[in-house]
């Protein structure tokens, strides 16, 4: 009978309802204490009056979004202009993590495709290899960067005494160094969930584009690309985002010669500056920006799906 | 009762009173990172059986924004620089002992017994005390570096080779005795100079950094960089060809102290730690770990020979030391904007 076809999975569906709810309590917690809370206090106190040498006075300022937006001289009494330094800061910011996202792509791509690919008793192996360097901690991971293309160390070296160059290449203090960094801390989040999304993909589209004459290349882009994009719009977002706050790589690979957006937050916290409200303000800045890619994102899925 | 069982609970009946016994003796300590030898803890540990744990940072005000975020309470001693004691004494986060309560009180060398920052020490005990200027590789460079122009207006050499401390507060105050003004000044030229001197100076400067100073000496990375003596010292005694400079327009000395933090949980512990550092022999293995210069009476026969001897540790007579001043609100939120404007 249709009917009770029909009514089968609806009715399951609400059973189920209920053990969702159960389910989820434990995450919505722990989101709710560790992640929702702490961020409404940062916006609170972005929202506060800074108290000399840290801390906050309980009352409402604009002062910290005015700082963020408005240039007023060295001595504070200048007619307002607009203040670009926290906006290069930013842009100095979303340029290294937008290039480190996309080499991280032109490199892990193909690598996932090529685990992918392997049979299915190996794929495990590569995995695995992929993973190992990571149970190493990330600051212990940066040094050894910083030692391998220091001038005299041994990438140089090696260069020099293969013949291939006849200068060190002078990396170390360099924005590509902090390039490096962010692109090697971050690679496998990018392999992993494009390995997801083409372990999935049907290798039978791929023969159909070909018995219909495709080329390799319009099989990639009008085939491949399109059905593994979940995989790759979701290795780019985990590989940006971090990249955005992160300070150890532009610290000890760049010299911390010049402020990304998560060493001026840092500094407003433990440097002399103490003002909490401003960095509370950053980064709420940070957060809004992240957050408004993320629902460009979401909608445009929306979009599709519903298309 | 089953053997084992009784065993087992005996077992964990021992367990419980040795933990017990540990929780009643504690010592927190919060310190800067790479300035107390293991052995002076473990002696601790073990002479007053007090279990020592110890959290670090790397700038006094890394401490003072720690401690101002809420951890006043949980730790025991702390080891801020002068001004920062005062400034700590300031925002009431001190605790106050008095003479009788430390038989070692008198070890204290008379010159920094009664110090501006904390007159009459009713906070604090000399830790150890030490210089701020900056090393030079002589393999790179080998004329005169006796000048604060090794950093702000460094020799063809140099040129791209400097490393310089990433605190404000250190570097403007090196920027400005070389430009000979007062510290903390609120003359609106000459902080414009003090902002167009780092300004122009930051083109030769390879990298900012405090706790990588002695590394990037040593590896090679700089070939000339701001640091504590202590810490040349070491870079000198890793290998690297260098010379700690006492530049003719003034230094800085500094003194970091121990203090009595407020709201201790284990003041009687705090105060006995305290006591132990002032012990000569204690105080001692400090500098010899450290390589900076004790406050306290009677370290000499403990002293290593390096330490006696070293260029780092005996200033020519006649320099110029300065105290690094805690600045008004005022200035200090101009260095703020100089700093952000320098590293923007």
């Amino acid at each position: 009978m249709a009917g009770g076809i029909g009514s089968g999975p609806g009715k399951s569906a609400r059973t189920y309802a209920g053990f969702g709810v159960t389910l989820i309590l434990p995450a919505w917690l722990v989101i709710g204490i560790f992640l929702v809370v702490p961020i409404g206090i940062m916006l609170v106190y972005s929202f506060l009056t800074k108290e000399f040498r840290g801390g906050v006075i309980w009352e409402f300022s604009l002062a910290a979004y005015d700082q963020f937006f408005f240039d007023r001289g060295l001595f504070g009494d200048d007619p307002p202009k607009i203040e670009w330094t926290y906006i290069l800061i930013f842009w100095r910011s979303i340029w290294q993590a937008g290039l480190a996202t996309l080499l991280s792509l032109l490199i892990g791509f193909p690598t996932a495709w090529f685990i992918a690919t392997r049979p299915a008793s190996t794929r495990t192996i590569w995995l695995f290899l992929i993973t190992v360097p990571y149970w190493v901690n990330l600051l212990i991971r940066t040094i050894s960067m910083k030692f391998l293309i220091r001038d005299n160390g041994p990438l140089n070296t090696w260069l020099l005494e293969t013949g291939v160059i006849s200068e060190p290449i002078h990396l170390i203090n360099t924005w590509v160094a902090v390039q490096l960094g962010l692109f090697y801390s971050y690679l496998p989040f990018m392999v992993l969930p494009i390995y997801a999304a083409v372990e999935r993909y049907n290798f039978a589209l791929s023969e159909a584009a070909a018995d219909l004459y495709a080329s390799r290349f319009v099989t990639l882009t009008q085939i491949i690309i399109p059905v593994v994009k979940p995989g790759i719009i979701a290795g780019c977002i985990l590989v940006f985002v971090p990249s955005l706050g992160s300070f150890l790589a532009p610290d000890l690979l760049g010299g911390a010669k010049n402020f990304m957006i998560g060493s001026l937050i840092d500094e407003q916290f433990k440097g002399a500056a103490g003002n909490w409200p401003f960095g509370a303000a950053a980064a709420m800045i940070l957060l809004s920006m992240v957050l408004i890619v993320l629902i460009f994102y979401a909608r445009s899925q929306n979009r599709q799906e519903g298309a | 009762m089953n053997p084992l069982l009784r065993t087992g609970a005996s077992a964990l009946a021992l367990t419980l009173m040795a933990t017990l016994a540990q929780a009643e003796g504690k010592l927190s300590i919060y310190h800067w990172f790479e300035y107390i030898p293991q052995e002076i803890l473990d002696k601790f540990a073990a002479e007053y059986d007090v279990e020592v744990t110890m959290d670090t940072y790397d700038s006094n005000e890394a401490l003072l924004a720690s401690l101002k975020a809420g951890r006043l309470g949980q730790y025991d001693v702390a080891v801020p620089g002068d001004y920062m004691v005062e400034i700590m004494a300031g925002e009431g986060m001190l605790d106050t002992f008095s003479r009788d309560e430390m038989p070692n009180f008198d070890n204290i060398l008379p010159q920094w017994l009664d110090v501006s920052f904390d007159p009459g020490r009713q906070s604090s005990v000399p830790y150890q005390w030490g210089s701020t200027s900056f090393s030079v590789n002589r393999d790179v460079y080998s004329g005169d570096i006796d000048t604060t122009d090794i950093i702000f207006d460094p020799p063809e050499e140099l040129r791209g080779r400097i490393n310089v401390l990433d605190t404000a507060g250190e570097t403007l105050t090196l920027a400005s005795l070389h430009l000979g003004i007062p510290q903390c000044t609120t003359d609106r030229e000459q902080l414009q100079a003090l902002n167009d001197l780092v300004q122009g100076a930051k083109q030769h400067w390879a990298s900012f950094g405090s706790d990588v100073a002695k590394d990037v000496l040593v590896s090679g990375d700089a070939a000339a960089g701001m640091i504590w003596n202590g810490f040349g010292m070491k870079a000198r005694e890793e290998g690297a060809n260098l010379e700690y400079a006492y530049p003719e327009e003034g230094y800085i000395v500094w003194m970091d102290n121990v203090v009595l933090l407020k709201d201790a949980p284990n003041r009687e512990n705090a105060i006995k730690f305290m006591n132990f550092l002032l012990e000569p022999e204690n105080a001692a293995a400090v500098t010899n770990y450290a390589r900076y210069t004790a406050g306290v009476d009677g370290v000499a026969p403990f002293l290593d020979v390096a330490v006696k001897s070293a260029p780092e540790l005996n200033p020519p007579e006649g320099g110029n030391p300065v105290f690094v001043q805690p600045c008004s609100e005022e200035v200090q939120k101009v260095y703020d904007t100089i700093w952000t404007n320098l590293k923007k």
